[in-house]
């Protein structure tokens, strides 16, 4: 890649990760910009991982005030109240992620991601959504998908010790390296609402049944009008109720979306597992590079984990025709 | 609940973080937000620019203060009602005992170096505390569950040690890169700038066994008013022309190579080269490290190769201000990878020499990546790789053994899994580490000295720190620093002996018994007696064997993903166990992956142990960085060979 070069602070402090994906790839690193929209664990966790890489800027919403609930799995912010003087997740983290890397630019935006013009989308590369809606995250991602240059879109969730990534590159292009040389290789993406469309019954067969867990619940929380994460255990009547409908629509065995593993999730609410955001929050900050980098193969479209099992597991959830 | 069985777990635990670096930063932060409250920390390391990039605890502002303590810090920073105790110590200090160990409900590793995981893994057998150790290379990484009567312990297997090169390949025929490396660093620059009376392979030739290029006079002697250039003007003629022609003379060494050239600096630098200097001022005096002989002479790019001549100027220009700017450390320098001046001079002789063998030329980046042993590492792995010792760590503390795995986090889905769990291994039982079987020791007792076998066997390949040998009952040697002064001396008599001629003579048959007190470790050696070793294969003289029970599988597929194709990562079979769900899919299958173990995050303590001889020096050259998983139709039990 052509363009300046680095300079020798950027080659001095990046030197350990230029070892990993090389000159080029930092280079492009240092100009993209990310846009993170919803503040919890998982999204500090990565918004730390990426300020680290040295992108080249770095958006942050989240308009929300401190809370405990905001603050848990969170290390950005202190635990001190006399600090917050009415400042909102966003501007208290933002001003954190500054302090880890000189060199990129953080700043926050205010409102709300759905409501925003294509203008300000148009300015990222890169777009980050938690702790919103189903709904929402349709919303966005079609955005994303209009645009005439490709904005990566990434979904990504929490639940208990059980965490989601989804993945939207749209039409993808990369060098794939292999013991032969390199071959050039196109992955082409549904949209969010076009691979959760696609029929159960259509699935490979050994989907992971955080997949169908984490649409039962979603679906729940979507039609109740909850807040995500707003769940307890008196919910589980009616989400296995709503388990039933689902899976007798789609004709999917109930057995693939197990009841202990739904009450674990209606139990813990929205209480996050500190561990399981680090390795989604690193997970993703993977991702988000390779993307940007042009270098590694992505991961295509969903992944997930389950501190339960400890299983990290990569499921394509797409049409064999998108 | 079970939620507050585990809150309460959590909260009651004490645990005693090993390292503070790339992993360390990322565990201290998870223990504390997932509600650890007493944390003990240890790391002898100081923090470097090169951290900054992952260690996210760390700042510019704090550059050269201890990692362990701006750790705790940091962390009390966000959450200030926990305890957080920092050691800015080597944690094979003797104040580290069993005793101390004793304290913790569990260990967990975040090191950077064989030696220090070995030392650990005993204390922690000794005194029954459960490790989770851990390590990351690029993409890679692993974490494994160590608990004593349950799971293998960190020595169960075999370590991939590092490669080494036969004397003559590094000073007489190299053919790869690495090997000018080698040289230039290990021999050159450590003749030059380090202790005089370090041995020196120089000017060793081997092949026709007359070794009779050592010169009678002399040229690295420096006249006591040589200028500068003139005495670097001499140096490379000497070592780049001359040595060339001598080897050449050597007609059997070339039969079935590649001739190499002699380069004398008139024929490479027609013109007077100092016009091309002159820029001192340019350099900030005020730290050694910084002062660069590349940027006085217009280079700035790291990453650029340079030409023969512009690698000769850097040569003569970073010679001259070591001897003009930095005269007070000429004697006593060893190679540092930080230090600027001296990672210049070692890319350009390495560079040179590259030339006259006709062995591509590299750029100063991935000279100092091999010459360091610099290990790459990014943020997001050790972010997940802490995130998986936590979760870990926290059935320990629950007793949850069953449900221990030890995880591996690819860089290419293995049947769709970026992070694999395997069951633990049970414990080896020919392990001289956590059982007590005896090793055989095949050496020439009449030939090799106790020193011979204390440096080689007990503390390279034993890994003991301070010794304690017995033949029968007599004792024979005694390490340490709290002995009297005389027992010191009537020790350091024996040193020198071959093994034969000890006042308690050591000979085939002899049963050694050797103790470290600290890691409360003792096995029992087997001694036989034998006259020859081959050079290549066994440059140490002597072999040591009895627990090596797990074979080695090395098979590394390169996927390009590195911009130095220079990384070492030794390849280690590992065992996929069943898992219970998708058993069908998982069993059947035996998975190799690169065993990350030894090489991981912030390597500069590494760095200390690595001014070697070039038998002993890591290979950086062979290997490419990636994992490879390949499968075999094999039985999907874990093999244990006896």
């Amino acid at each position: 890649m052509d363009g300046e070069e680095l300079t020798a602070q950027q080659t001095a402090l990046y030197d350990r990760q230029i070892r990993v994906w090389g000159v080029d790839a930092q280079k492009r690193l240092s100009k993209a910009h990310i846009l993170v929209s919803g503040l919890n664990g998982i999204s500090v966790e990565f918004c730390k991982n990426i300020v680290l890489a040295g992108v080249g800027s770095l958006t942050v919403m989240d308009d929300r005030l401190v809370t405990d609930d905001a603050l848990q799995a969170n290390f950005l912010i202190p635990r001190d109240d006399s600090l917050y003087g009415g400042r909102s997740l966003s501007e208290l983290c933002c001003e954190s992620l500054r302090d880890f890397n000189p060199m990129v630019r953080v700043s926050t935006e205010k409102g709300d991601l759905a409501q925003c013009g294509i203008e300000f989308i148009d300015k990222f590369d890169v777009i980050v959504v938690t702790c919103c809606s189903l709904k929402t995250k349709i919303v966005i991602n079609e955005k994303c998908r209009k645009r005439t240059k490709r904005i990566a879109f990434y979904a990504i969730e929490c639940r208990d010790s059980c965490g989601e990534i989804f993945v939207d590159l749209q039409n993808y292009t990369y060098a794939q390296k292999d013991s032969d040389g390199t071959a050039e290789c196109h992955l082409s993406y549904p949209s969010f609402q076009e691979a959760i469309s696609i029929p159960w019954q259509n699935l490979p067969r050994k989907v992971s049944k955080l997949y169908f867990a984490f649409r039962v619940i979603e679906k729940f929380e979507f039609s109740e009008g909850r807040i995500p994460g707003q769940l307890s255990s008196s919910d589980l009547p009616s989400i296995l109720q709503l388990r039933k409908e689902l899976c007798d629509a789609q004709s999917l065995n109930e057995s693939h979306i197990p009841e202990e593993l739904l009450e674990r999730i209606l139990v813990a609410g929205s209480k996050l597992y500190p561990p399981v955001c680090a390795i989604l929050g690193g997970i993703l900050g993977q991702e988000v590079i390779k993307a940007i980098s042009g270098k590694g193969d992505p991961l295509k479209n969903f992944f997930y984990f389950d501190a339960a099992d400890g299983k990290g597991v990569i499921e394509d959830i797409s049409n064999p025709s998108t | 609940m079970a939620t507050d069985m585990k809150a309460e777990a959590i909260k009651r635990a004490k645990v005693l973080m090993v390292g503070a670096g790339g992993i360390g930063c990322e565990l201290l932060k998870t223990l504390a937000l997932s509600g650890f409250q007493d944390i003990h920390i240890i790391d002898m390391d100081t923090i470097e620019v090169s951290n900054l990039n992952r260690q996210f605890l760390f700042r510019q502002s704090h550059v050269g203060q201890s990692k362990a303590k701006v750790a705790r810090d940091a962390v009390l920073r966000f959450m200030p009602q926990i305890n957080i105790t920092p050691y800015h110590a080597n944690v094979k200090d003797p104040d580290f005992n069993v005793d101390f160990f004793k304290q913790f409900n569990v260990v967990l590793n975040g090191l950077d170096n064989l030696d220090a995981r070995r030392h650990v893994n005993r204390l922690c057998l000794a005194a029954e505390v459960p490790l989770v150790e851990s390590g990351t290379t690029g993409f890679l990484g692993q974490v494994t569950v160590h608990i004593k009567g349950r799971t293998e312990c960190y020595e169960c297997q075999t370590k991939p040690t590092p490669k080494t090169y036969p004397v003559c390949t590094i000073t007489s025929t190299p053919s790869k890169f690495v090997h000018c490396v080698v040289w230039a660093k290990d021999l050159l620059f450590a003749k030059l700038f380090g202790d005089k009376n370090q041995e020196n392979d120089l000017f060793v030739r081997t092949g026709d066994g007359s070794d009779s290029a050592k010169p009678t006079d002399d040229p690295f002697t420096r006249g006591l008013d040589e200028d500068p250039e003139q005495y670097g003007r001499k140096i490379y003629d000497n070592v780049f022309g001359h040595n060339i022609e001598v080897a050449l003379a050597n007609e059997e060494t070339w039969k079935n190579r590649r001739r190499p050239i002699p380069i004398f600096l008139r024929d490479v630098l027609q013109d007077k080269l100092t016009q091309q200097n002159g820029n001192f001022e340019k350099n900030c005096l005020n730290d050694d490290f910084s002062l660069t002989a590349m940027s006085s002479l217009g280079l700035a790019n790291p990453q650029e190769v340079w030409t023969l001549a512009e690698n000769s100027r850097v040569f003569l220009e970073a010679l001259k201000l070591f001897f003009e700017k930095r005269e007070k450390d000429i004697g006593n320098l060893t190679f540092d990878k930080d230090d600027q001046l001296a990672v210049e001079f070692v890319t350009a002789a390495a560079n040179i020499r590259a030339s006259s063998f006709g062995i591509p030329l590299h750029s100063l980046f991935d000279a100092k990546g091999i010459a360091g042993n610099i290990v790459h590492a990014v943020a997001t792995t050790n972010a997940i790789i802490a995130g998986l010792i936590v979760i870990e760590a926290i059935k320990v503390l629950q007793d949850n053994f069953q449900n221990c795995r030890m995880t591996y986090c690819l860089e290419h889905p293995s049947r769709k899994m970026l992070l694999m769990p395997v069951e633990p291994f049970e414990a080896n039982k020919s392990c001289y580490v956590c059982s007590e079987t005896p090793l055989l020791l095949e050496v020439n007792t009449r030939t090799s000295t106790l020193w011979d076998f204390i440096d080689k066997i007990v503390k390279n390949k034993l890994g003991m720190s301070f010794p304690l040998i017995m033949q029968g009952t007599t004792l024979i040697f005694e390490g340490g620093d709290d002995l009297e002064e005389d027992v010191a001396a009537n020790y350091a008599l024996n040193l020198d002996k071959v093994l034969a001629e000890l006042p308690a003579p050591v000979t085939s048959g002899t049963i050694l018994t050797v103790e470290d007190l600290q890691q409360e470790l003792s096995c029992h050696i087997n001694v036989k007696h034998r006259e020859e070793f081959d050079e290549e294969k066994e440059p140490e003289g002597m072999v040591l064997s009895g627990w090596t029970a797990t074979e080695k599988v090395t098979e590394v597929v390169s996927n390009g993903q590195s911009t130095s194709g220079t990384i070492p990562v030794a390849a280690e079979a590992i065992n996929v166990s069943k898992e219970v769900d998708q058993a069908a899919e998982m069993s059947g299958t035996k998975r190799k992956l690169s065993e990350i173990s030894k090489r991981t995050d912030n390597l500069e303590a590494l760095d200390a142990n690595n001014s070697i001889n070039p038998q002993e020096v890591e290979d950086n050259d062979d290997d490419d960085d990636m994992v490879m998983l390949d499968h075999i139709p094999e039985s999907n039990k874990k093999k244990r060979l006896h």
